[in-house]
């Protein structure tokens, strides 16, 4: 059962919409990422969970029953934002001990916790430290810490990495993920990094311009992206605009690249159709974008859809090398596995992928 | 070498210290100007007046202090001055941090112009003040006024002058912008997450304010405070005027001793003991604050603020801004309405002449006419125009000297703010504030009248004096502004290769643009406003506006009193066009950070 919902939620702040209807759902222990640009709403999604601002119209309910009339510091939920927010005029076992203070706890008790968090973040011996001389991966634990300390229902993470540097964020990630698991903590997480969100996340909300694009889990999300926005997020680039028809018994996909049959449950599982597609009468053709995915395309002409390009560039990427194909003038990228032979720059090839594993269409408007 | 040096260039800032001696050099001429300064025109004028006062002192030089304060009367004198100095700072707290708070976290309609109010309720000259509460309370004020005509009465029924209330009520009135000022700026830039962080942790509305903003605060809170306190302790005219002759203060007793009783040695005792205590509490200031400072990351201020939404809001915002309406507005406005109001008094037949039931016969410019006739044929006449340029003259001198003076010395004292030399110095340039106005003034007779420095002709005189006074204020509203730019932004701007003078150019200074107009806001109203060493000082021929009004509000009759608001009147319009100006200034050029 769902912990947390979200149901509908609007927010304007005077003539521009923050969150235009958002809907989803956190359950108990569970770790959901909330991903999407910056500017997208999620940090606004985060203030009206956590009680700081109130929706315009919808509702957050807790095992189903409505927070509306609950202010923020009886949500019993924990917020650690971005750059963190340490009380500046409080050392760091002051910081972690504020919310358990605040729960009116007896001073053993909130000791015994002060200690107990702090050692579970990697930081035993931090106690009596000014948080203004902490280094920002130390900050980002006693943060933590002091989030976690009161045991919330929610532990709510604003960007909580996107203040540190590349190799501290992959560490920390690791550690955050272990954290959130060994505790069993229900938690949200708002990142506009996809790594992030797929490292550590069971599902995934993607959200954009105050809506929601997709929720799924992190495979799901990458091997089957709901629009063109989702895809580009996460970097899937080849994007060939086309248009849908039925031949026979089959529908095809014409593009500037060539035509491309496809299976029916290619077509099925896209947003394209809303109806049932034998109301897909021959005659009709529907614009749409395909998506070609980059690492499901072999380098020679066995399988049953050919394309035919000449490599203008190709990087090395560790496991894998990406090659730029210019396939009748369209740029497309393609991911190879780095041990197979490569063709160099300048070489002409062939290319071919199953329908079934690497195509995929939506809507032309999504 | 010179390969050498542009090699240099590249490494941090933090390598090239104890190795490259021209940035100690360029500290070592900064601090010498506001040095030279104080030395001349603070500490030589208050050794001579110490040593004309102690030549006649007998046994040892503890013995005038310990006779003063084995006295009754001067023992009364100085706990009546911490005691109305103490309730002063608490009311002025209790109706200012309300006002604070709204000013620096919400956004609504009419705040520049509260901002304007209370600024302009600072910087008229507390004669100003004094005949403003005069013009609203006082026995031929409005409210006195008007409820005799009502009821019919020959007497005033409210008794306001000369009761400890005036007094209190006056000095609210002209502090409270330093708490509205001091700490809603503070207050605008505070990061609201800190509370919202405290919120999500289970703290209330009462927990936040008290364990979260309150103690952040405090710095501010804690300045503003001890401003306050000094303001109040060193109060003149408030108490002269509006307190009238049974409230002494340590600093009316001073003026009295001096140009009353001619008691020079007394005074002078006075003076010390008033400088020991007000240095005193500028060194548990400056301890107090730099203990409690602390590196904040400040938040542009339209982001913390917001727009109020609720009803209760409304109501509770309404209420703070009327309360703070009312102090500001209606002296202000019985001033000038007063000033322009003409009444008769039909005396009956058992009143004294110049008694009887007031009657409103309209609105009347005579008040003001007669500024222009000098019905005495006084020797010392001067026209209000003269007046009003002189005034501002001496107020421009002032802003430029204070701020020549004071942006080196913040620049320094920001800086080196732990080093031994900048914790001693620190107090010691604070000390003119502590410094009585009045004994500054007769500093400046006995020093300055004579070789080797003869300024008794000088026109700077009086805005070397108003500088003294507006220098701490201006050194006060610049040392945290350069304090809290992160050395990190000079480090790269000197690891760019910038020259320390360019990074005060291109870091410091556009960052430090708003406090900057502050601290010349501060000067020039300090100046016009300045009575009680001006009032010593000021050649009779060339008055101050502050000068002419206490000229005319000290002889009597009605038509000196009505000559007396005319002039307050005009005081006031010309201090509020000046702080709307620089307040306009402010937005439109200088955003905020």
């Amino acid at each position: 059962m769902a912990a947390l919902s979200a149901l509908d939620i609007h927010k304007r702040f005077g003539e521009t919409y923050a969150l235009k209807g958002v809907s989803f759902e956190v359950a108990t222990a569970e770790t959901v990422a909330v991903l999407g640009p910056s500017g997208c709403g999620k940090s606004t999604l985060l203030e009206i969970i956590a009680g700081l601002e109130t929706p315009d119209q919808g509702d957050i309910q807790w095992n189903g029953s409505s927070l509306s009339g609950t202010p923020a510091y009886r949500r019993e939920f924990g917020l650690m934002f971005q750059d963190f927010v340490l009380f500046p005029h409080k050392n760091v076992y002051q910081n972690v001990a504020f919310g358990l203070q605040m729960h009116r706890l007896p001073d053993d008790r909130i000791e015994k916790r002060v200690f107990e968090v702090l050692s579970l973040v990697g930081l035993p011996g931090f106690e009596k430290r000014d948080v203004n001389n902490l280094s920002g991966g130390e900050a980002q634990r006693v943060a933590l810490a002091r989030s976690l300390a009161p045991h919330p229902r929610l532990l709510m993470l604003d960007e909580p990495l996107g203040s540190l540097d590349r190799n501290l964020r992959e560490r920390l990630v690791v550690d955050l993920r272990d954290i959130l698991r060994n505790s069993q903590q229900t938690a949200l997480y708002v990142t506009h990094d996809q790594e992030e969100a797929f490292s550590l996340a069971d599902r995934v909300v993607v959200m954009n311009a105050g809506r929601v694009e997709q929720i799924d889990t992190p495979q799901g999300i990458y091997r089957r992206p709901a629009s063109v926005f989702v895809a580009r997020f996460l970097g899937l680039n080849n994007l060939i605009t086309g248009t849908l028809h039925r031949n026979a018994d089959e529908f095809v996909v014409d593009t500037p690249i060539g035509r491309f049959r496809l299976p029916d449950d290619v077509v099925r599982s896209s947003a394209v159709f809303n109806i049932g597609m034998t109301e897909f009468s021959s005659g009709d053709r529907t614009p749409v974008t395909a998506l070609i995915r980059p690492d499901a395309v072999t380098l020679n002409a066995e399988q049953a859809n050919v394309l035919h390009g000449s490599v203008q560039e190709i990087s090395f990427r560790g496991s894998t090398c990406r090659a730029t194909i210019h396939v009748n003038g369209t740029p497309l990228t393609f991911d190879f596995p780095a041990s197979s032979a490569l063709p160099k720059a300048g070489e002409d090839v062939a290319l071919s992928f199953e329908a079934s594993q690497a195509l995929q269409i939506f809507p032309e408007d999504s | 070498m010179d390969g050498d040096r542009a090699a240099l260039k590249y490494l941090p800032a933090r390598l090239f210290q104890g190795r490259f001696n021209r940035p100690r050099l360029t500290s070592v001429l900064l601090w010498l100007a506001p040095l030279i300064f104080l030395l001349l025109f603070y500490f030589y004028p208050l050794g001579s007046i110490l040593t004309v006062s102690f030549a006649r002192a007998q046994g040892s030089i503890l013995t005038p202090f310990i006779e003063a304060l084995r006295s009754a009367s001067i023992r009364g004198v100085l706990a009546f001055t911490f005691w109305q100095a103490l309730l002063s700072t608490l009311l002025t707290l209790a109706i200012g941090l309300p006002g604070a708070y709204l000013l620096a976290r919400y956004d609504f309609r009419g705040k520049s112009i509260i901002k304007a109010l209370t600024g302009i309720a600072f910087v008229l000259p507390t004669l100003v003040v004094a005949a403003a509460f005069n013009a609203l309370l006082g026995p031929q004020g409005m409210v006195n006024y008007t409820l005799m005509s009502a009821f019919g009465l020959e007497g005033p029924p409210i008794h306001f002058t000369n009761t400890l209330t005036a007094i209190l009520i006056a000095h609210m009135f002209y502090n409270t912008t330093i708490v509205l000022r001091l700490v809603g700026d503070f207050w605008s830039h505070l990061d609201p997450r800190l509370g919202q962080a405290a919120e999500v942790l289970g703290a209330n509305k009462w927990n936040v304010m008290r364990r979260i903003t309150l103690p952040l605060l405090m710095p501010a809170i804690a300045s503003a405070a001890l401003l306050v306190f000094i303001f109040t302790f060193t109060s003149f005219g408030v108490i002269l005027v509006l307190g009238g002759p049974q409230f002494a203060t340590l600093e009316t007793e001073i003026y009295y001793q001096t140009v009353s009783l001619f008691n020079l040695p007394l005074a002078a005792v006075l003076a010390l003991i008033q400088l020991v205590c007000t240095l005193t509490l500028t060194i548990i200031y400056t301890r107090l604050v730099s203990g409690l400072s602390r590196p904040l990351s400040l938040r542009p201020a339209h982001i913390t603020q917001r727009k109020i939404t609720t009803w209760r809001g409304r109501f509770l915002a309404g209420i703070v801004i009327l309360v703070l309406l009312s102090l500001i507005v209606a002296p202000l406005f019985a001033l000038g309405f007063r000033s322009i109001s003409n009444f008769e008094r039909t005396a009956s037949a058992t009143a004294r002449q110049g008694y009887g039931t007031p009657v409103w016969r309209g609105f009347t410019l005579d008040n003001y006419r007669e500024l222009n006739i000098n019905r005495r044929g006084s020797l010392f006449y001067a026209r209000p125009t003269t007046t009003i340029a002189v005034s501002l003259g001496y107020a421009g001198a002032t802003v430029v000297l204070a701020i020549l003076l004071g942006l080196p010395t913040a620049w320094i004292l920001s800086r080196r703010r732990s080093s031994f030399f900048s914790r001693s110095l620190d107090p010691l340039l604070m000390l003119p504030l502590g410094t009585s106005a009045v004994t500054l003034g007769l500093g400046f007779i006995v020093a300055l009248d004579s070789p080797p420095l003869d300024l008794r002709a000088s026109p700077l005189l009086i805005p070397l004096a108003h500088t003294l006074v507006a220098f701490p204020f201006v050194v006060r509203s610049l040392t945290p502004a350069l304090h809290s730019i992160s050395p990190r932004l000079r480090e790269a701007a000197s690891v760019m290769g910038a020259q320390p003078l360019t990074v005060f150019r291109h870091v410091d200074l556009p960052l430090v643009a708003r406090a900057l107009l502050v601290a010349a806001t501060f000067a020039f109203t300090i100046s016009l406003g300045e009575f009680g060493a001006t009032v010593l000082i000021a050649r009779p021929e060339y008055p101050t506006i502050p000068l002419a009004i206490y000229r005319l509000i000290t002889r009597p009759g009605a038509l000196n009193y009505g000559q007396a608001l005319a002039l307050s009147t005009i005081l006031m319009l010309v201090a509020g066009v000046g702080m709307l100006a620089i307040e306009r200034f402010r937005i439109a050029d200088v955003g905020e950070f």
